[in-house]
């Protein structure tokens, strides 16, 4: 598994603490939901980020309270198939204005990459070292959006308004 | 007819090129089957029984000639020389290879044509009536909010792994040509009480293994707030649909578990916080929109030109061929021309490469470039001035798309079925054919007058059985293929699910049961206009049952 | 007919292992050797649960060569030729039960 941010695979400074683990004081943390939820008050308290890994089956408005002390938040695609994370990330970053890191987990591929990153993902953990390698070109692949999503992108129903008719020169051909 | 821009073309080149990079990685085996399969459905490439298959959107039904005549060109250079037109306005190639896909693919975006939603779990061909702005009965062309939601659901980032696949469709007559009730969502405009145009969402319509009829969730949606709406039921839809099951994912049994009551209020909650920003539609992108339609310049003309006239009087055919395939156009002296792809034996829905050039060189001469594709797998050439209807009629019917069944128990919706489809219990065509030769006489079909048989070779219902007013659903009894048969089905407005009329029939009998349901409604009739649908509803389903059975 | 890919292996006569080639999607068969061929006759035939589910594994995983494996049944007449074993085989292997369109003649 390769972390991506920023464009490139970095290396992962957040430990991912399992259900029973005893969780270290002065390093980033990712933390299961529930142990998060049970132990909120007392993680609030932590001076290194804490992150949460919030499954794909809960309502984000569960989360909504605590996202002022959260550095991190984890979604998870159980398979690339399983699109629901991508609604809970935007809800996050559009609804709730979380500014924090908000990481896509699980399993997706490269094919992925661009829908994740308009949703509102800034980090990845890939699976294929191979897809990870591609990450910034797979990004790039289009670069006309029809639809506002939460990259600030202009969609091309707003950006026809403001340029000049860009299809004029092709205003007399029938398609 | 819509043109395409700048940022339409370079949209489905960009998915060519990735879709050809994603068919490298396959083949090279960078892809396993496993993680290339949903996403080659998004681009509509199925594997079925003998071959993969290619299904393009036509959205919204319209085609241009030049578009018509790519998918001439694709026929014959990628397939065997024909295409068959589906119930969701799309057309389907059946023999075509993944390694030339990239290709085909590259050919048909040049002229505007993509396969990307046609499959998948994403929201697919948004249909529309094939009559739209041109029908009398509508009150403003329903595919300038096709193309808006097109665009906007198109590679959407949020809404393009749903639990399962989502259909919409939009109509604006009075009467639903675009079986609006029985999609995902089904969009009807309509003036309100104020005489503002607006939308009455219905959601939660579907066929298949569990068929409803949908729910109206909103009866009066402002033009201004279609895609924050939308968007709202998406969002409820992608969290909430069941992914355990895929016989139990789609919308409509989400809305039927909940309630239409709670999804609403799920849908008034995810649209709150939405409905004034970035998707809030003003009045300059709508515009913008309806702008790159292009509607004819029509000629000034009158109703009833003589040479119509006389045509009819002196010649039989043509007058029966007038009375049936042609209908009133909303502009005068203009005609909209049925073209019926169910000629005798032939298998439903379906076109050569010769005769899509011809139709194409016809659109070009007789219909302003344009033509329509029908979800009962009819073509349509939507603006004819009435006085070259003689003319064009000769054209037709030498390239034998002017039999004049259309609406009729010939004019039969029939999907693939076992011959090409992998889904399938039973096969259809052939079903279909036969029936095609048993009701060959188009004096009886005009007698029995209006009358819709659907087939569909399995429980997906591709074919629409369960709103066929004879429905025929292929079920597999022992190893042989036999046929459940439902009457009174319809599709409309006034949608609803057939009854089943008794036992499953074998393959061999399933043609003398639908003569045997003809013949009760012949005589259980209580006058010759009382078309089948409404002497099923008169009656109900014991005397058509009672016939049926008696012998078997 | 059941879609094959959702059968549990339980083989009470003679089958082979069916999928459609990768690059063009004709149907083909798999062989003894671990190869696959158009030809039904130079499919491997296998009577056994264990050998079907062992020529299935080894289609399966040549998910390159060929894809959507499923066990199929055959039939073995008088001469020992092998036939499809049910309508959805024969129309495989023959073809659609129907003439296409865009054959002259039609």
């Amino acid at each position: 598994m390769r972390l991506v941010r920023g464009g490139r695979v970095v290396a992962d400074r957040y430990l991912r603490v399992l259900d029973e683990a005893p969780i270290p004081d002065s390093v980033p943390v990712i933390i299961p939901a529930a142990r998060f939820l049970a132990d909120a008050a007392e993680l609030a308290r932590r001076e290194a980020p804490t992150g949460v890994l919030w499954p794909n089956n809960r309502r984000i408005s569960e989360l909504v309270p605590y996202l002022d002390r959260l550095a991190l938040v984890a979604l998870v695609f159980p398979s690339f198939k399983d699109g629901r994370a991508y609604s809970q990330a935007r809800q996050l970053r559009e609804q709730h204005g979380f500014r924090g890191e908000l990481r896509a987990a699980g399993n997706i591929l490269r094919d992925q990459f661009l829908f994740l990153v308009r949703a509102g993902f800034d980090s990845f953990e890939v699976v294929k070292d191979a897809d990870a390698a591609v990450f910034a070109e797979a990004v790039r692949r289009y670069s006309v959006f029809y639809q506002p999503a939460g990259d600030r992108r202009t969609p091309a129903l707003r950006a026809r308004l403001q340029h000049a008719r860009p299809g004029v020169a092709d205003a007399h051909e029938r398609v | 007819m819509y043109l395409y821009d700048d940022f339409d073309r370079t949209l489905v080149a960009e998915r060519v090129a990735e879709f050809r990079d994603q068919v490298r990685r396959r083949l090279s085996g960078e892809l396993s089957e496993d993680e290339f399969k949903l996403l080659r459905l998004m681009n509509g490439v199925y594997l079925q029984l003998h071959a993969y298959m290619l299904r393009i959107a036509i959205p919204y039904g319209t085609l241009s000639s030049r578009q018509l005549r790519t998918l001439a060109h694709v026929a014959r250079r990628y397939d065997r020389n024909y295409g068959h037109f589906t119930t969701r306005q799309n057309i389907q190639f059946n023999w075509i290879k993944l390694e030339e896909l990239p290709d085909a693919m590259a050919d048909l975006a040049r002229a505007g044509l993509h396969g990307m939603q046609t499959s998948g779990n994403c929201v697919r061909n948004i249909t529309t009536d094939q009559w739209a702005a041109v029908a009398p009965d509508e009150i403003e062309d329903p595919r300038i909010w096709a193309e808006i939601l097109r665009q906007h659901l198109t590679l959407h980032p949020e809404f393009s792994f749903l639990p399962r696949k989502f259909k919409i469709a939009v109509t604006a007559a009075a009467h639903d040509r675009a079986a609006v009730r029985v999609h995902d969502i089904g969009l009807r405009l309509h003036r309100n009480g104020a005489g503002e145009v607006g939308f009455e969402v219905v959601v939660g319509g579907g066929l298949g293994r569990t068929p409803f009829v949908g729910k109206t969730i909103k009866p009066f949606l402002p033009k201004r707030d279609l895609l924050s709406y939308v968007e709202a039921i998406l969002r409820v839809y992608n969290q909430f649909g069941r992914r355990d099951n895929i016989y139990k994912a789609r919308i409509k049994i989400l809305v039927h578990d909940l309630g239409a009551e709670a999804f609403a209020k799920e849908v008034e909650a995810e649209w709150q916080p939405i409905r004034d920003g970035a998707l809030a539609l003003d009045p300059a992108v709508i515009a913008e929109v309806a702008a790159r339609f292009r509607y004819p310049d029509y000629a000034e003309l009158d109703d009833s030109p003589p040479e119509l006239a006389q045509a009819r009087a002196t010649d039989r055919r043509f007058a029966n061929w007038l009375g049936n395939s042609v209908a009133n156009h909303k502009v005068a002296g203009y005609a909209i021309v049925t073209l019926s792809l169910k000629p005798e034996g032939g298998p439903p829905g379906d076109a050569t490469a010769e005769q899509m050039d011809a139709i194409a060189d016809l659109a070009d001469r007789y219909s302003f470039g344009e033509i329509r594709v029908g979800h009962e797998q009819n073509l349509a050439l939507p603006h004819v001035e009435q006085r070259e209807l003689p003319a064009l009629w000769r054209a037709l019917d030498r390239i034998g798309v002017a039999t004049p069944n259309v609406g009729l128990v010939s004019d039969i919706i029939s999907c693939p079925g076992l011959d090409y489809c992998s889904l399938a219990n039973t096969r259809s065509i052939p079903v279909a054919q036969e029936l095609t030769r048993r009701f060959r006489d188009l004096d009886l079909a005009r007698e029995l007058g209006r009358l819709h048989i659907n087939i569909s070779g399995c429980i997906n219902a591709c074919g629409h059985h369960h709103v066929g007013h004879i429905g025929l659903l292929g079920v597999e009894k022992n190893g042989e293929e036999y046929f459940q048969v439902t009457i009174g089905g319809r599709a409309d407005e006034n949608a609803e699910l057939g009854t089943l009329i008794g036992p499953a029939v074998p393959y061999a009998e399933v043609a003398d049961v639908v003569e045997d349901i003809v013949a009760a409604y012949l005589e259980l009739r209580d006058r010759p206009n009382e078309i089948f649908l409404d002497t099923v509803k008169r009656v109900g389903v014991e005397p058509f049952k009672e016939r049926v059975y008696a012998a078997r | 007919m059941t879609s094959p890919l959702e059968q549990k292996l339980r083989i009470t006569g003679p089958v082979v292992v069916t999928a459609n080639r990768l690059g063009d999607g004709a149907v083909v068969y798999r062989t003894l050797d671990g190869h696959w061929t158009t030809h039904l006759a130079q499919a491997a035939v296998v009577t056994t649960t264990p050998a079907a589910s062992e020529l299935l594994a080894g289609a399966v995983a040549d998910d390159l060569g060929a894809v959507g494996a499923y066990v199929a049944p055959v039939r073995l007449d008088k001469d020992g030729g092998v036939q499809p074993g049910n309508l959805r085989e024969a129309i495989r292997h023959r073809g659609p039960t129907i003439d296409l369109p865009g054959i002259p003649g039609f």
